[in-house]
């Protein structure tokens, strides 16, 4: 498939290279730009990245495939990563994992049949004291998971709503 | 015996005022004003030098888990020659346990902004970049909002308080890689590379960013600088502990009732940052272990917890570190074999793979330990674990293989007995 960045997307290429004395640390933040409008950034995207900056093909796909958070090929429409490193793996971050491949059906790494739903497990998303967590889709935590939260969550999905940001609180902090 | 008040303590990162992360606010409660008194006062800031040593007076040490004295390592900027010059705020925050700059990024980030113009004032600095990590996508969001608003006010640009310095000031962010934390990792990662740490020498103060100068500080070392200009060296060096002082955003996370981001002052006794401030262990269980600074800094048994403080040298005595002051803390009923293996399969997720003994070191480290968690092990497998963590550490690029090397040595050491139960087991079974 062959991809175009709009209008749009150039100009703030242009922003964004010139935050920087030369072109190749516009690499990530254009790989970004590209995610966004695609979904993914797989090996054609790459090569659109690539061109458009006028950096070697090589170059933009070493950067894509060292970062995880870069998608490779098409995902599901909301990617649940959820947390099952140490704060919330004491915490119940593998029940809450289980929980999700039961409830949608599918084992961790992969996507629902319907293509709403790709699963992974992911390292530290620095939401330690708010375990068990999950970020859908690069964007909005979710924390604190239970059973419960976990319905509601996959419930509005299904419909089309996204949580809105959860603001954590300071536990000292009175005025927020 | 503890003397730190940490309970009449005013918070000074994060004080308690309702919207302070707007512009407004943050000017109303004399915002932006060290920046203007470095920048306008000469009587009393005669030069660049003498913010730095200030700075390196007060003794912030580096918030980012190595506890470096901020000042003297802005000394080491070589004299300006005209040309470039960088200052890398490390927003990265991916060891496990902590979760306290996004704190600062919500509810302040006007403190930490001005803390960078200083520090850039200070190292004659003409560009700042703030890499966060790209999961943050709500404080990325809010640090441009805020670097906009400071811009348009004229805290950030040209000719600062009409004095004769400039400076930009832009966010990167990453996205997803634990080791661009690593300080030259995360200079690769802001060049639009792969996140491979650097050879040192050279040091980044000689040839960081593009070859320039540049000076790497964590985001909550550099939210410490304003109110250092503005009350003094000493003002800061008499909260908490003598050597290691100044207020401190705890982290706590695991089996407590009340987890969260708390400032209070270094050197509060463990025990009371567990009981008092985090509420306690959750159900009513006891206290088992206590990983104090994130997850390389080495486990403390409760045994051992008793008049021990949160800063580095009395973490010292009992075999830890402050790391990045997030608290990981867990109950009686905590697997030791499981936890530990955990740790292991996160660094070797996260080794980049450019050295033989931290990619094939953090493989083995993960691969026995899950054997042994299954009930595979045996005792001997130990003594492999040990042996395998003394020919990583040292030996790398950078220190992520120490820190993989030393949660497997000293929970090992400190839970010999559980790790042997659970290889027995399979001996038993066997037999
Ligand atoms: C593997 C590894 C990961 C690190 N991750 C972080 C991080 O996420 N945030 C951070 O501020 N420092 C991190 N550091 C420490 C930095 O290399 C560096 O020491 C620090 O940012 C310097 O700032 P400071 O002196 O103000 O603490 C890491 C170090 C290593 C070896
Ligand atoms: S020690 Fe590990 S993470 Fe660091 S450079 Fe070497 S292989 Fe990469
Ligand atoms: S361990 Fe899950 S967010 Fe840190």
């Amino acid at each position: 498939m062959t991809y175009e960045f709009t209008t749009e997307d150039l100009k703030e290429i242009e922003k964004i290279k010139s935050r920087y004395p030369e072109v190749k640390p516009a690499t990530l933040p254009v790989l970004w730009i590209a995610q966004n409008r695609f979904g993914h950034v797989d090996p054609d995207v790459q090569k659109l990245v690539a061109a458009t900056l006028d950096l070697p093909e090589a170059h933009v796909h070493g950067v894509a495939t060292f970062y995880t958070q870069y998608y490779k090929e098409k995902k599901g429409k909301y990617v649940l990563d959820v947390c099952t490193c140490l704060s919330c793996q004491l915490c119940g971050g593998y029940d809450m994992l289980h929980y999700l491949e039961e409830k949608l059906g599918i084992k961790t790494g992969e996507t629902s049949n319907d293509g709403m739903f790709t699963l992974n497990q992911v390292e530290c998303l620095g939401a330690c004291g708010y375990a068990p967590m999950l970020q859908i889709t690069n964007d909005k935590y979710v924390n604190n998971l239970t059973p419960e939260k976990i319905d509601k969550l996959v419930d509005s999905l299904k419909k089309g709503e996204e949580p809105s940001y959860e603001k954590m609180e300071m536990p000292l902090r009175k005025n927020n | 015996m503890s003397t730190v008040d940490w309970k009449n303590f005013e918070p000074v990162l994060i004080p308690d005022i309702k919207d302070l992360h707007k512009i407004d606010v943050y000017e109303k409660n004399g915002g932006y004003q060290a920046l203007k008194s470095i920048l306008t006062d000469k009587k009393k800031w005669a030069d660049p030098k003498s913010v730095v040593n200030e700075v390196k007076e007060a003794n912030i040490r580096g918030r980012g888990g190595a506890g470096f004295n901020a000042g003297l390592k802005w000394s080491f900027m070589p004299p300006a020659d005209g040309g470039a010059r960088y200052l890398a705020c490390n927003g990265d925050e991916s060891e496990p346990g902590t979760f306290k700059d996004r704190k600062i990024f919500e509810y302040n980030p006007h403190l930490f902004i001005e803390g960078a113009l200083i520090a850039a004032y200070a190292m004659e600095i003409t560009s700042i970049y703030v890499y966060i990590r790209g999961e943050y996508l709500p404080y990325i969001k809010m640090m441009e909002k805020a670097i906009e608003d400071a811009y348009d006010k004229g805290y950030i640009g040209k000719s600062i308080f009409g004095s004769s310095f400039n400076v930009d000031f832009y966010v990167h962010s990453g996205a997803g890689a634990y080791i661009c934390g690593e300080e030259t990792s995360m200079l690769e990662s802001l060049e639009g590379k792969r996140g491979y740490p650097r050879v040192k020498p050279p040091f980044p103060a000689q040839k960081g960013l593009w070859g320039r100068p540049t000076t790497i500080n964590n985001i909550e070392t550099l939210s410490h600088v304003p109110a250092v200009i503005n009350r003094g060296a000493q003002w800061f060096k008499n909260i908490g502990a003598p050597t290691h002082p100044g207020p401190i955003l705890y982290g706590i996370s695991g089996h407590v009732n009340k987890p969260g981001v708390y400032e209070l002052p270094s050197g509060i006794p463990v025990i009371d940052l567990i009981n008092e401030v985090a509420g306690g262990i959750r159900n009513g269980k006891k206290l088992k272990a206590v990983i104090p600074g994130g997850s390389s800094t080495p486990i403390l048994r409760a045994d051992q917890l008793e008049g021990i403080t949160m800063d580095a040298d009395s973490l010292r005595t009992v075999g830890s570190m402050l790391g990045t002051a997030g608290m990981v803390v867990m109950d009686e009923d905590t697997d030791m074999v499981d936890v530990l293996w955990r740790i292991a399969h996160f660094y070797h997720h996260e080794s980049c793979g450019q050295c033989t003994p931290c990619r094939e070191g953090t493989g083995w480290l993960e691969k026995v330990l899950l054997k042994i968690k299954n009930g595979e092990g045996e005792v001997r497998d130990l003594d492999l674990l040990l042996d395998v963590t003394t020919q990583m550490e040292g030996r790398t690029i950078c220190a992520l293989a120490d820190a993989a090397a030393w949660p497997v040595r000293f929970t090992i050491n400190r839970f010999r007995d559980e790790f042997e139960a659970r290889c027995k087991k399979s001996v038993h079974a066997l037999a």
